[in-house]
This record gives C-alpha cells, sequence and structure tokens, in this order.
C-alpha cells in the first residue's frame, strides 16, 4: 500500500491521530511526574531540568520526535473535523445522544477546540519556560544557580516568578483541565482507533482512560496552586 | 380501549433534491396509542390527501424491522427514542397525548435528499458492492459441514450479519461517518472462511469506496452503536481497523 494512500484513508488518520495521541499521552504524563521533583525542593528540580539538559544530542531527538508527533496530531485532527463538516454539510435542527452504549460527551465533540487551545498553549508555555530567562538563547545571570558545585539554570526561580500570578495560576489551572477534558475520550478513543478493543472492556476503558486524565491534570495542577498558596 | 392522542408533527418538507426544505407543522388528533410511527405518517398523509395536499414521502417496506427501508431522526435520535428498534416497530404508546414530535431525513453528504424524508443510500450499495461479498463457484449446494467454523466465531459473524442497512449509523453519527456499516460487512466475513481469500482486497476497496461517498471518519463518539436497530457493536469497527493493518502489511 503506498504511503499517501495510507496517510489519506480513513484508517490511517486514525491511526496516526491514535498513535500520536497515546505518544503524547506518554509524554504529558513524563512531564508531569517531572513537575512533582518540585516537591522535593527547587534544588531537585534544578537538577532533573539539567539532567534532561544535559542529555545533549538525545534530548533534541526527543524534542525532534515530539515537534513531529504535535504537527502530525494536528494536522490529522484538522483533516478529521474539516472531513466531518464535509460530510454533514446540513446540520439537524434537533440533534441529541440516544445514550446507552454511546461515548459521546461534551469531551467527545470539542476535540477540535480543546486541542487547538492546547496548540496555543504550547507555544505560549515554551516561550515562558523552556526559551524563558535562563534558557536557550536567552541567558540571563540572575537565573543561574549552583546545585551540589553543579552550575546550572535556576528554572525553579522561573516556576515560582510565574506562579505568583495569579492570571498565569488560573489560566494555567483551566487550561490543565481542558486537558482533562482532551484526554476522557482522547485515551479511549486512541484504544479503539488502533483496534485494541473488546465490547465488554469498552466501558472499563473508557473509565480507565477518563482517571488517566484527571491523574495528569491534576497532578499537572497541584504544583503551581502549592507555589500560588504559598504551600511550599 | 385505545386512548386518542392528539400528535402535533413538525416534518421537514422537501420537494425534490435542490430544493430548499423546511418544517411544516401538522396536528393528527386521532392517533391513538396502538399505531406504529410509520401508521402515524400514514394517517397524516390521509388527512393530508383529503386536504388536496402532497403527502409526506417516507421509505419503508417491511415495516417488522428487518428490511432497513424505514428510518428517519425523530426527535433528534436516528429511529426515535426506543433503543435497537427501526422506525417501523416503534409504537404511539411511548408518546403521550400532546406531544409534540420532530421528524427529520437522515442529513449526510452520502445521502443526499430525494424528497421530504426519503434519501438516497446508494452510497451503500457502492460500499457493498466494493469488497462485501465472497465470490464463489456456482455448481451444487455444498454440505453444510464441510467447512467446520467455531460456534464463536459463526454467533459473531452473525451478530455482524444482521445488519440491514438502514443508515441510522451515518444519520446518528456526529461525522457522518458510515464507519460502522462498512465495518460490520468486513467484521462478518473476517470470521468466515469464506471470506479469507479476498479479505485483503475487501478491506482496502470497502474503505476507499467510503471515503469517497463523501461519508466523514470516525472519532469513536459511539453514538452508531447507541442507534442501531440492530445493536451492532463498534468492536466491528475496532476489527476493520485490525484488518486494515493487516492489509498494509500484507
Ligand atoms: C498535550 C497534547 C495532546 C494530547 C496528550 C492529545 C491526546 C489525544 C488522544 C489520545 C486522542 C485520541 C486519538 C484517537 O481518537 O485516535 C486525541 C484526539 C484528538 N486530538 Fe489530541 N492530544 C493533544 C493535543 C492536541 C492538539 C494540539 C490538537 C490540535 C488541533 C489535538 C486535536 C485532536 C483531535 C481533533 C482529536 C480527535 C480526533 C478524532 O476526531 O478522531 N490534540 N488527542
Ligand atoms: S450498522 Fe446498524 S445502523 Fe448502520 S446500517 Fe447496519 S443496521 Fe443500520
Ligand atoms: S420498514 Fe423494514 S425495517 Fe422498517
Amino acid at each position: 500500500m503506498r504511503l499517501s494512500t495510507l496517510l489519506n484513508s480513513p484508517i490511517g488518520k486514525k491511526l496516526i491521530t491514535g498513535i500520536t495521541g497515546l505518544g503524547l499521552t506518554f509524554f504529558v504524563l513524563m512531564h508531569m511526574v517531572g513537575n512533582l521533583s518540585m516537591f522535593s525542593g527547587d534544588d531537585a528540580y534544578n537538577e532533573y531540568a539539567h539532567f534532561l539538559a544535559s542529555l545533549g544530542p538525545l534530548l533534541y531527538a526527543v524534542e525532534a520526535g515530539l515537534v513531529l508527533f504535535f504537527l502530525a496530531h494536528a494536522v490529522n485532527g484538522f483533516k478529521i473535523w474539516i472531513g466531518k463538516r464535509k460530510a454533514r454539510p446540513q446540520a439537524y435542527a434537533v440533534y441529541k445522544s440516544a445514550g446507552g452504549p454511546s461515548m459521546q460527551s461534551s469531551s467527545s465533540r470539542s476535540m477540535i477546540i480543546t486541542g487547538i487551545i492546547l496548540l496555543v498553549f504550547l507555544v505560549f508555555h515554551l516561550i515562558s519556560f523552556k526559551f524563558g530567562p535562563g534558557g536557550p538563547g536567552n541567558a540571563d545571570a540572575s537565573y543561574l544557580t549552583t546545585v551540589n558545585g553543579v552550575e546550572m539554570r535556576d528554572l525553579a526561580r522561573l516556576v515560582r516568578e510565574k506562579f505568583a500570578l495569579s492570571w498565569y495560576t488560573f489560566g494555567y489551572t483551566a487550561i490543565m483541565l481542558l486537558l482533562v477534558a482532551h484526554l476522557r475520550h482522547g485515551v479511549w478513543s486512541a484504544l479503539q482507533s488502533l483496534g485494541a478493543m473488546r465490547p465488554s472492556l469498552s466501558a472499563l476503558i473508557h473509565t480507565i482512560g477518563g482517571l488517566l486524565g484527571l491523574g495528569i491534570g491534576l497532578g499537572f495542577i497541584v504544583m503551581p496552586l502549592a507555589i500560588y498558596f504559598g504551600l511550599i | 380501549m385505545a386512548h386518542s392522542m392528539n400528535i402535533t408533527l413538525k416534518v421537514w418538507r422537501q420537494a425534490g433534491p435542490d430544493a430548499q426544505g423546511g418544517f411544516e407543522t401538522y396536528s393528527v388528533p386521532d392517533a391513538n396509542e396502538h399505531m406504529s410511527f410509520l401508521e402515524l405518517l400514514d394517517v397524516l398523509n390521509e388527512q393530508l390527501i383529503k386536504e388536496g395536499k402532497e403527502p409526506v414521502e417516507f421509505d419503508h417496506d417491511c415495516r417488522e424491522g428487518i428490511c432497513g427501508s424505514c428510518g428517519v431522526v425523530i426527535d433528534g435520535v436516528a429511529h426515535g427514542p426506543q433503543q435497537r428498534t427501526a422506525c417501523c416497530q416503534l409504537h404511539m404508546r411511548h408518546y403521550k397525548d400532546g406531544d409534540t414530535i420532530v421528524i427529520e431525513p437522515w442529513r449526510a453528504e452520502g445521502f443526499p435528499i430525494i424528497k421530504d424524508l426519503v434519501v438516497d443510500r446508494q452510497a451503500f450499495d457502492r460500499i457493498i458492492a466494493a469488497g462485501g461479498y465472497v465470490s464463489v463457484n456456482t455448481g451444487a449446494a455444498q454440505d453444510a459441514n464441510s467447512i467446520p467454523i467455531p460456534k464463536d466465531d459463526a454467533d459473531l459473524a452473525m451478530d455482524y450479519a444482521t445488519c440491514i442497512g438502514c443508515g441510522a449509523c451515518v444519520a446518528a453519527c456526529p461525522n457522518a461517518s458510515a464507519s460502522l456499516f462498512t465495518a460490520a460487512k468486513i467484521a462478518q466475513l473476517s470470521l468466515l472462511p469464506q471470506g479469507a481469500p479476498e479479505r485483503t482486497m475487501r478491506v482496502t476497496n470497502m474503505v476507499d469506496q467510503m471515503a469517497k461517498e463523501g461519508f466523514g471518519d470516525c472519532s469513536n463518539h459511539a453514538e452508531c452503536e447507541a442507534v442501531c436497530p440492530k445493536g451492532i457493536s463498534i468492536s466491528a469497527i475496532a476489527t476493520m481497523r485490525r484488518e486494515y493493518m493487516k492489509a498494509m502489511r500484507g
């Protein structure tokens, strides 16, 4: 089968959205766990960030992969959304879900919206942190610290500065709730897209997917809130 | 004793494929609980004919839930509120005196409206023609047990084979995807030895045809399963995807 045929087939599109979606889910899970190191103190957090930065070529490879995954995921998400708009040019005057085995929800219907917001947030987030003061191309001596004799970027300081701001902290919290919404449908959907499904397990997997999404979202939210309310 | 009910119907009327459609409101004063939903439309049409008006076009044939001809969206749900029930088998006992019911045709690019509530579902025929069959050399009928098939496989294949091609799955899908219909046939034949020789070309050609007909992609809303009068599981769609991946490799 030719690659272009696969990429444009209804199933190829779903395989790509599913594989990249699960890849991104794994990434956000790892990112979230990494963030929690802030609870062990600023030094632990900085050391973790420094460890990642010191991976060099390996880190670049992972970053390149992530960019590719994000783009492929977003492009296919758009393609599916555009296709859906074309497939029903005239909307129903009255439409509702039949319930029962239906997995339709506010989450499943708003994947494109939550997805676009996540994409915009991602760019903003990278500018704030990765390329923020002390980051690549933005050297700043006041964002340097020394942990156990090693000089490294004081990312914890930047994190503390950002999450001292109300709009930043609560805006971030709101976006993470949208991530939860995206994953509530996403995790289950990706597994179904990849053909790994047993009818008897659908409801269970949908629930587990939702809980995983919720866990990831809450994991992201606790650290900023703890900083904002002066708990850490 | 059948209690008479006064039912108000808001029905989509459209003179032809390219005509501008719109809702018309009708009152059916002598509906009763024993009527099927299509009988309600029959009564409405008799009223309209007496008044010298055009009757409402709707598709139907068997009226016993097996042919797949009927199908309209009733108050926003394909085939109406009763699950696993084609609208010909929906009865007015589920409604009460004074109810207003909104009736629309299936809405999808792949199902153009012919008139009123009737849509053209030939796209389904073309999807089946693309590979939803097994080629057999005709001759004397084979002995039934000459090809052994495990009971579980035979049962599951039978579940998928119950699709009546009504199109409710497309109508209810937020993406107007024909995945459940297409997958039901692919999944059925994937379980049976008779389906094996054409397996690869079947899944690729049927999936291609489904896309060509202008149906959307599946977003796993599972709304199709909820409205399917035969309760066909979206596991068929998962099987279709697995079959497609196998076809890609081989
Ligand atoms: C943190 C980042 C993200 C994660 C973890 C994530 C995760 C997922 C997962 C697991 C799925 C299910 C895939 C499937 O149904 O096969 C999904 C679907 C989807 N994602 Fe994302 N996603 C992310 C970002 C985005 C972005 C940036 C967009 C941009 C537009 C997007 C748009 C979509 C859309 C539209 C779908 C639904 C596809 C469909 O209708 O089948 N997502 N996402
Ligand atoms: S899968 Fe169900 S809803 Fe779809 S055409 Fe077949 S019987 Fe109708
Ligand atoms: S008229 Fe045959 S299924 Fe409804």
